[in-house]
């Protein structure tokens, strides 16, 4: 009892002192959903930099990926007061009033590894890992030069609605389209796994089934190909069919090393929290001006601009991982 | 019939039991022990984070799942019936689907809203047609609508969302007497349905209907048009969710409301509502709402891993279930 009542008046006198001082800046990271090894990596940046910067910051995320499954989150953070919350939204327009009202309360809204597409008007910023536009052709242009220019293609997606996976198929759709480097290449099917594994692996072996023919296969989602590359490898297919997509070199090292996948793509993680956490920080103290066209630094990144839409990207190109390199990426 | 007259004092030993006091009627109720969960869940939760206790923010999360929770209300009445209706959430999409759809292709508002109640009560009509008429399983039926009204609702809907005009946003945002308009619509609806279940004939006759069809229905209650009224009611009224929940978020996707059905059947079981009928009260409902939003709230504002909160809620149902069970089989004499 006694002790209880020591540590709560020194906790008292910590929190008093802390109001007297200077609050730290407190942030938070919004996940998509739990037990996403993506996010892990994504935290990571945003924990090393509130380190280095001394933020506070947490990271929580609902148990789905859901359209509205974030919104008691938003409508907890607000109520803890947080000054920055970062969030990689579930869906591009179901959070536009929880996010208004986040704003409103004078909290940074920054869309971190995915964007409200069509609604940017209810976040401060964004924070893609490149351009999103981009996206698309270079998927094009990866299992095109694994097929030779030639053959049936599909396409893994996750789900129906997500916002980053539409974006970089209508990408697709229109270089395979207008490109005449790839007109001999047919798309013959757009599918969905909803990010989980039993689907995206259902979602493969139905394409297998019904398009023998079938030469390869994008999945743009970290779930889809690391599915797509499992059935291939235990079938032993992996000279009929290529997978590539976007993946973490974690979970696709095997698959490179016994050459069921070739090559894949993606970008660094870490350094979107990295970036995000730095960004919110300059904003947060006016060193930084969220305008399009200003620039900052960032440590190890070096100058970054702001673009169009309030729009901030960690690298210029996707990373292209194959067996030589992939061993130096360690999320 | 009657041997009041002449039965000796043995006799009536043996066979009533003694009457039951007046606290243990009051206090021994499953919707004593949701109660008592409901101030246990705002104490521990007060306790575990310093934000959570704050009316405001508390009725401000309770808006998120009020639509819900209007419905859990007339599920109640359902249930307590000997039926169960588990499409109310498809139902509520594909109305939802419906309105957005109407008034973006230009039909005026007032217009809108009437095709989605339409259409809610259509809804309703199909599941108690082939409940009452062919005499199918209501679990099962509503499994199947509850699949047919949300491919419906994609359907209409596609993968994209409509918007609904700016004006008719924000329904939770409108207070009446500082509460949301959500709020007082599932308090009233509360006090209504209170009322209908507990004070009038048609209430008396679902627990009767619930707790024996048959006999029931030899003592003249017409069981049949007591259910379709139930389910006409619950397929408008989660039509009306339907729309409270596009007015809320702003625009309508075929997947508003995905996985309601169990949050529903949840409130009720935890307010005490007895699944297989003739059992149960809208209070009972009621608290448990409160008590669920209480306890969700409670710990995502306190940062706890959904995986503890899962766990939580699952603990409480089982909790409630084996409460309902033992009080119920304790009072059944």
């Amino acid at each position: 009892m006694l002790k209880k009542t020591i540590a709560g008046i020194a906790l008292g006198l910590t929190m008093a002192t802390g109001a007297l001082a200077q609050d730290p800046l407190s942030m938070v990271y919004i996940g998509k959903n739990t037990g996403n090894p993506y996010f892990d990596s994504i935290n990571g940046g945003f924990v090393d930099a509130c380190k280095s910067l001394g933020c506070e910051y947490e990271f929580v995320a609902p148990a789905t990926a859901e359209a509205t499954s974030q919104i008691p989150f938003i409508e907890a953070q607000i109520q803890r007061g947080v000054d920055v919350i970062a969030i990689a939204p579930n869906s591009p327009d179901a959070l536009n009033q929880v996010l208004d009202s986040a704003r409103a309360a004078g909290i940074l809204v920054l869309t971190v590894n995915g964007d409200l597409t069509g609604n940017e008007s209810h976040r401060d910023a964004t924070i893609l890992p490149v351009n999103f536009d981009i996206v698309g052709r270079d998927q094009v242009e990866m299992v095109g030069s694994l097929i030779g220019y030639e053959g049936e293609i599909a396409i893994l997606s996750a789900t129906t609605e997500a916002p980053d996976q539409n974006k970089w198929i209508v990408g697709m759709n229109e270089t395979l389209k207008n490109d005449p480097k790839y007109a001999k290449m047919t798309l013959v099917a757009t599918v969905y796994g909803d990010d989980q594994p039993e689907k995206s692996t259902a979602e493969m072996e139905a394409l297998l089934a019904n398009f023998p023919n079938l030469k390869g296969v994008i999945a743009p989602t970290t779930v889809g190909i690391a599915a797509a590359a499992q059935v291939v490898q235990s079938r032993g297919i992996a000279d009929q069919v290529k997978v590539t997509g976007l993946g973490l070199p974690s979970e696709m090292r095997d698959f490179v090393k016994d050459g069921t996948v070739t090559a894949f793509q993606l970008w660094s993680p870490y350094n979107e929290g990295w970036l995000a956490a730095h960004f919110a920080k300059g904003v947060k103290e006016g060193t930084i001006k969220n305008e399009v066209g200003s620039t900052f630094e960032v440590p190890n990144l070096g100058t970054i601009t702001i673009n169009e839409n309030n729009s901030i990207n960690t690298q210029a190109e996707l990373t292209t991982f194959t067996a030589e390199n992939i061993d130096d990426f360690n999320f | 019939m009657s041997a009041t007259d002449t039965t000796t004092t043995a006799e009536v030993g043996r066979e009533a039991a003694p009457p039951r006091p007046l606290w243990h009627v009051i206090l021994v109720r499953p919707e004593t022990m949701t109660l008592v969960l409901l101030v246990l869940g705002v104490i521990v939760a007060s306790q575990l984070s310093p934000y959570f206790l704050d009316v405001s923010y508390i009725l401000r999360s309770f808006t998120l799942s009020a639509e819900f929770a209007i419905v859990a209300l007339v599920l109640t009445m359902v249930i307590i019936a000997g039926e169960i209706d588990l499409s109310p959430a498809a139902n509520m999409a594909l109305s939802a689907c419906l309105f957005a759809w109407a008034q973006a292709s230009g039909v005026p508002i007032p217009i809108a809203v009437a095709i989605g109640l339409g259409a809610g009560l259509l809804m309703g009509a199909l599941n108690a047609f082939m409940v009452i008429a062919l005499q199918l399983p209501s679990i099962i039926v509503t499994i199947g609508t509850l699949t047919l009204y949300r491919g419906l609702a994609q359907v209409i809907a596609g993968d994209k969302s409509i918007r609904v005009p700016e004006w008719f946003i924000g329904i939770d945002r409108v207070l009446v007497f500082g509460l949301p308009v959500p709020v007082v619509i599932f308090i009233v609806t509360a006090i209504v349905l209170g009322f209908v279940l507990a004070g009038t004939i048609f209430g008396r006759q679902i627990y009767q209907i619930g707790t024996n069809e048959i006999a029931a229905r030899h003592a003249g209650i017409r069981s049949r048009q007591i259910k379709l009224v139930l389910f006409l009611l619950i397929g408008a009224v989660a039509a009306t969710a339907g729309m409270m929940t596009a007015s809320r978020l702003g625009s309508v996707r075929y997947d508003l409301g995905l996985g309601g059905e169990l949050q529903m059947v949840l409130m009720a079981m935890l307010g005490g509502t007895y699944i297989f009928g003739g059992r149960g009260t809208i209070l009972g409902t009621f608290l448990a709402a409160w008590l669920l939003v209480v306890v969700s709230t409670g710990m995502t504002v306190a940062n706890l891993l959904p995986a503890i909160q899962l766990t939580v809620l699952g603990v409480l149902l089982i909790v409630a279930i084996i409460a309902t069970n033992f009080i119920y089989s304790r009072t059944q004499r």
